[in-house]
């Protein structure tokens, strides 16, 4: 049933205001794994996510009459799914992440660099998708919470540095500053498994 | 520029947010330091691979006993 349903259409949203059961089942039947997919990559743990998710489909019931289809019903949601993410793991205990001084790059007192950089193998004679899509996943979760979410939320969600900022509620140019040092983090942990062996 | 100015500036610099004369400045290093050249390549990748890494992973299903919880939380919140 879920696959034929428009969930944009003003038929569906009028049934959802108005408290039908059977397209409110619909509608987590149908959207559901895509957020729980988002909650696991942002919390980490199945169980946080889970309550992520059900705390957001309380949210998105409660305010339906708020929603005037000025985005995709799935974009509001995702919107709702990040922010119950972020009051999640506001509340939890912070877990012991890599420091991002320690994966620092050296640089000589004239502002060069003071080690050799490698070249990293090609894609045809490194990892294959799947593997190399696995390794990145599990590198970004050693990241600090702070700098892993603003990675997740800008390359992998895809929000706009604006939507992270006012989710984060830090400013803009904070965020970038977080993704930047996020990559490089993640480049240096990156880089024993891609570089080229030594000639 | 030094590599440390280049490496402060690389992601501006991809966005296309450098003004034109620091641009200028900005390729002129990569085209003469072996080092910062390889490096960008790598962050460049490093990008891309954590901007795939989920679509490899395919879609979730979530569990039943999450839906039936959901939907009987809603049902508890509108008595």
């Amino acid at each position: 049933m879920a696959q034929d349903i428009d969930l944009d259409s003003s038929e569906f949203l009028d049934r959802l205001r108005a408290g039908d059961d059977d397209a409110a089942e619909a509608l987590v039947r149908h959207t559901s794994g895509p957020l729980l997919a988002v909650a696991r990559r942002m919390l980490m743990n199945d169980d946080d996510a889970a309550d992520a998710i059900q705390e957001t489909y309380l949210s998105a019931f409660r305010r339906i009459a708020d929603f005037h289809g000025d985005s995709k019903l799935t974009t509001w949601i995702h919107r709702i799914a990040i922010n119950a993410c972020l009051m999640k793991l506001r509340t939890r205990r912070r877990r012991p992440a890599v420091s991002l001084d320690s994966l620092a790059i050296n640089f000589a007192e004239d502002g060069h660099m003071s080690t050799r950089v490698t070249a990293w193998k090609d894609q045809a004679h490194s990892l294959d998708q799947s593997e190399s899509a696995a390794l990145v996943r599990r590198l970004i979760e050693e990241l600090p919470d702070d700098f892993r979410t603003v990675l997740i939320l800008r390359d992998i969600e895809g929000l706009q540095t604006a939507d992270v900022a006012s989710a984060l509620d830090i400013s803009e140019a904070a965020v970038k500053t977080r993704l930047h040092r996020a990559r490089l983090a993640l480049r240096m942990l990156l880089d024993p498994h891609l570089r080229k062996e030594d000639e | 520029m030094t590599c440390q100015e280049i490496i402060d500036f690389l992601m501006a610099y991809l966005d296309g947010e450098l003004p034109s004369s620091q641009r200028r400045v900005f390729e002129e290093h990569i085209d003469e330091c072996n080092c910062c050249e390889q490096f960008m390549a790598s962050y460049r990748r490093t990008v891309s691979l954590a901007r795939s890494c989920s679509e490899v992973q395919g879609p979730i299903k979530p569990p039943e006993a999450l839906i039936k919880a959901i939907l009987a939380a809603r049902k508890a919140n509108a008595d």
